[in-house]
């Protein structure tokens, strides 16, 4: 269906690919992965017309063709659903579908058609959409599809996915998956970009692995396993479980005592949960994205006002409720909160400033006199983090926008360990990083653990705090539903607990 | 921060890694200093046509319009002076933007700040000047530091916005000082709108009094040596303390800086308050450096034009200083424009602000142009 032939692209000094080459058969899903800045996302991009290669060329069914934007891509059958969207929020699904490709005259927008048309299209696949629905009322997940929906309109055959289950929830990403299937049924080519090595094996018929903007390897999928993509992506072995001692528990650190929490909107979001957190234990919390998991935490660090919560929150016994976010960070609570771009980072500042964000007003940030901001204090815990969680490039100087998603959260993790914390509360600490990070990642937490640190996950992927957590407690509708020990419990029965059926 | 990062060469930094951090240097002066420098000088061509299609020589314009600012003593007396509120209000919209604020306020912080110094030096005439003085301008500051807070209490408090706010207070400044100069403190037959003089203990000395060959009929006074030192104050405030952190950090991502334990509200409400004191000091220059009375709407858009001065400056102390002086060179300039030439008027000030401004503005869609023509690539080397 398309082949690249040794292509090439620099940015700068960056050889973002080099002589890239690989082909895709019609009819199959591939899966191309590597890590972040391996190159997938620039190699794809050529391929759609949105930069063109210094070198090399594209064959689309066997001829060579030249794609200079995504118009030709488009007329040539390829379509690329992107990880941002790129939908009009008050407008409706059919006109965000037809925009650029706008059906009647210049004066009459005939939109029926388009509609009868979309409906069609959406009832072939099982999407579910409908075409008079206006996109802010759609979930992520349905503005998926009709962004799909996007594509199959314009008589995509080859469907390129940018990181597509990146926003979904475990649930929508089965059902995505499942649309994936039909539309391959259905003879559409589809080319999937991921870091994630569950999706690669559950989905693709074949597997391109990128490493530093070249392709390392080309595999079918039924006959490799996770351990070698990992090995091939990263360039080493990689330990993909997480080795850690039994827990020994101490004192009770954190304790929450029916503690409810309402959402801005006044909706109830945490509803009277109770549960204690001891030093040296991985308390997970597992649970279907928007169950009150962010609100939780969120609490816990003092960043909810108080007038939307009540119950009550001790630290070592103490009463915390009123303390805002400064007084818990000076007791010893770290937080690594969930969206690293919106809460965990100042993206234009230094990594250097972003090392002191939370004790930027104490030492070492602040010189004697208590006042003045000590840059060399601030350089020097800047180095530490840097060496410490070998956060990279290590240049202080950088904006923490110019580093890749793992190395912005191993800086994260890095400012808050240093602090140095009692009680850790950690959110979502390994989502977008890859998988070299991932590892470092959980590496880290588990020796805070082995530390005597108390710590609380909270994490969307059920397979990491099963694995990291000591003892798990799943959240449903902002209630604790239960507690599984998870070195027993099953992922299906804890599935069906985090759908909220109880456990027999 | 460069310092300590050449300090420790080859340990804990590759070899490789340093050029890098110098390239990065360059490229951040450059998009700093040479964007708005661009701007000015587009802005002069687009400038230079239109004087050229109204039918004068651009060359002769340009020549009276910026040669005119240079002229020993009155000419740069005069711009220094001019570029002396400038400065204030240019600095005033910097650290409430730095803050995440937009303060269109400036324009009545400086009124009120004027009035309320003039009102001490009226009451308080007689006064020894050690008193007085730094009274009168602490006054000045006060005052607007409460002008500029109370928008900022109230969208602290409220959430109401900064914006609308600035603008309605404005409008309630103006009027109400306008209010108390004509039914107060205005000096009885004056046909002027102006209040009775302040004691002569409240002056400030003009320049031309430890400059020689500077005539002391040059109203540049210390208000510009205070500018000087707001610069220094703002830069200092910005990136050197924890205050300056706490208010960048809340402007740069409000909800990365609650995280780290800073309260927005108190960012908002000082960044405001500092903001209004910075261009409530126009009074200073203004009633205790020039007139010696509160002179009812003297100022030149002064607030307005610092919004201009802020975002050519790209708010920094720096850039405010060199933007207020480019501005002072034009609003004095434009006096001779429109005398010297025969059809341009001094509205070619204004146009080239506008343009000036529109080009700012307008930054990112040169920047892509420039790139290509692989400018950037050669000025890294």
């Amino acid at each position: 269906m398309i082949e690249l032939r040794n292509i090439t692209k620099r940015f700068g000094d960056v050889l973002a690919n080099d002589r890239v080459s690989f082909t895709v058969g019609p009819g199959t899903i591939h899966a191309i992965i590597g890590e972040n800045g391996a190159g997938k996302s620039t190699a794809m991009r050529i391929a759609y017309g949105f930069y063109t290669s210094d070198d090399g060329e594209i064959l689309i069914d066997g001829q060579a063709r030249e794609i200079r934007t995504p118009h030709d891509a488009i007329a040539l059958g390829v379509g690329m659903v992107h990880q941002h969207f790129m939908l009009v929020e008050p407008m409706t699904v059919a006109e965000n579908i037809v925009l650029g490709a706008e059906p009647g005259s210049a004066i009459s927008l005939d939109l029926r058609e388009a509609a009868d048309e979309i409906r069609k299209l959406s009832d072939e696949f099982k999407l579910f959409v409908d075409p008079n629905a206006t996109i802010e009322s759609l979930s992520v997940g349905q503005q998926q599809r009709v962004e799909l929906l996007k594509a199959l309109y314009r008589h995509a055959q080859l469907l390129i996915l940018d990181e597509p289950t990146a926003v979904l929830t475990p649930q929508e990403v089965e059902e995505f998956f499942a649309i994936l299937r039909r539309m391959r049924e259905q003879g559409k080519t589809i080319v999937i970009i991921t870091h994630k090595l569950s999706e690669v094996l559950a989905i693709s018929d074949n597997v391109t692995v990128m490493r530093d903007g070249r392709v390392v390897g080309d595999l079918k999928t039924p006959a490799t396993n996770a351990a070698e993509l990992a090995r091939l992506m990263v360039g080493r072995e990689v330990l993909l479980r997480v080795e850690k001692p039994d827990a020994k528990a101490g004192a009770a650190i954190l304790g929450a005592r029916d503690l409810s929490i309402v959402g801005r909107d006044g909706s109830k979001r945490v509803d009277g949960v109770s549960f204690e957190v001891r030093a040296g234990e991985i308390v997970g919390i597992a649970g279907v994205e928007g169950n009150g998991q962010t609100e939780l935490i969120e609490a816990l660090a003092g960043l909810i006002p108080g007038s939307h919560m009540s119950g009550e929150i001790t630290f070592q016994g103490r009463d915390i409720t009123r303390l805002d976010a400064r007084k818990r960070k000076e007791l010893g609570i770290a937080h690594v909160p969930e969206d690293r771009h919106r809460r965990g980072l100042l993206l234009d500042f230094s990594l250097a400033e972003n090392t002191i964000l939370g004790v930027h007003y104490r030492k070492p940030a602040v010189s004697s006199n208590g006042v003045l901001l000590d840059e060399r204090g601030i350089q020097r815990r800047a180095e530490q983090v840097i060496r410490d969680f070998d956060v990279r490039p290590p240049n202080p100087m950088l904006p923490a926008r110019s580093l890749s998603g793992g190395n912005q959260q191993k800086l994260i993790i890095g400012r808050e360990f240093e602090l140095p914390p009692k009680l850790l509360l950690v959110s979502q600490p390994t989502r977008g990083v890859d998988i070299g990070a991932i590892e470092f990642i959980h590496r880290k937490i588990v020796a805070m653990r082995d530390g005597g640190c108390a710590v609380l996950l909270v994490s969307a992927e059920l397979e990491e705090v099963t694995a990291l957590a000591d003892r798990l407690l799943v959240i449903h509708k902002g209630q604790i539903v239960g507690e599984v020990d998870p070195k027993v419990a099953t992922s299906e029965e804890i599935g069906l607990m985090m759908t909220g059926g109880k456990r027999s | 921060m460069k310092r300590a990062l050449c300090r420790r060469p080859g340990q804990f930094w590759d070899k490789d890694q340093r050029p890098k951090t110098k390239d990065q240097i360059v490229m951040k002066l450059l998009r700093e200093i040479l964007f708005p420098l661009i701007a000015v000088v587009a802005a002069f061509i687009v400038g230079g046509i239109v004087v050229l299609i109204i039918g004068d020589s651009p060359i002769q314009t340009y020549r009276l319009l910026i040669g005119s600012a240079f002229s020993w003593p009155d000419g740069i007396g005069y711009t220094l002076f001019y570029a002396t509120p400038l400065i204030f209000t240019g600095l005033a919209v910097a650290v409430a933007f730095r803050c995440g604020l937009l303060n269109i306020g400036a324009e009545g912080q400086l009124y009120i700040g004027a009035f309320a110094t003039a009102w001490v030096g009226i009451k308080l005439a007689g006064t020894s000047a050690w008193i007085l003085l730094p009274l009168c301008c602490a006054v000045a500051i006060a005052a607007g530091a409460i002008w500029g807070g109370i928008p900022g209490l109230l969208k602290a408090r409220f959430g109401s916005h900064e914006v609308i706010n600035t603008i309605m207070l404005n409008f309630i400044a103006v009027a109400l000082v306008s209010y108390f100069t004509q039914y107060h403190y205005k000096a009885p037959g004056d046909p002027i709108l102006q209040t009775t003089t302040i004691g002569t203990t409240a002056h400030i000395a003009r320049l031309g009094k430890f400059i020689p060959g500077l005539p002391e009929r040059i109203p540049l006074n210390l208000a510009f040596i205070f500018a000087i030192i707001a610069c220094a104050f703002v830069y200092i405030l910005l990136w050197k303390t924890k205050w300056g952190y706490e208010i960048r950090a809340t402007g740069a991502n409000p909800s990365a800086a609650e995280y780290g334990g800073i309260s927005i509200r108190k960012q908002i409400i000082l960044a405001m308050a500092i903001s209004g004191g910075l261009a409530g000091m126009v009074g200073i220059n203004e009633v205790l450096g020039y007139r010696y009375r509160y002179y009812d709407g003297f100022s030149a858009n002064y607030g307005f034009v610092g919004i201009a001065v802020a975002l050519l400056g790209r708010n920094h102390p720096v850039g405010v200083f060199l933007a207020a002086l480019l501005f002072a060179i034009l609003l004095r300039g434009g006096i001779f424009v429109d005398a010297y030439t025969v059809h341009v008027s001094k509205d070619i000030v204004d146009m080239l602000q506008g343009i000036v401004i529109v080009f700012v503005a307008a930054e990112a869609a040169f920047r892509g142009p420039i790139k290509k023509f692989g400018l950037m690539r050669r000025a890294k080397v």
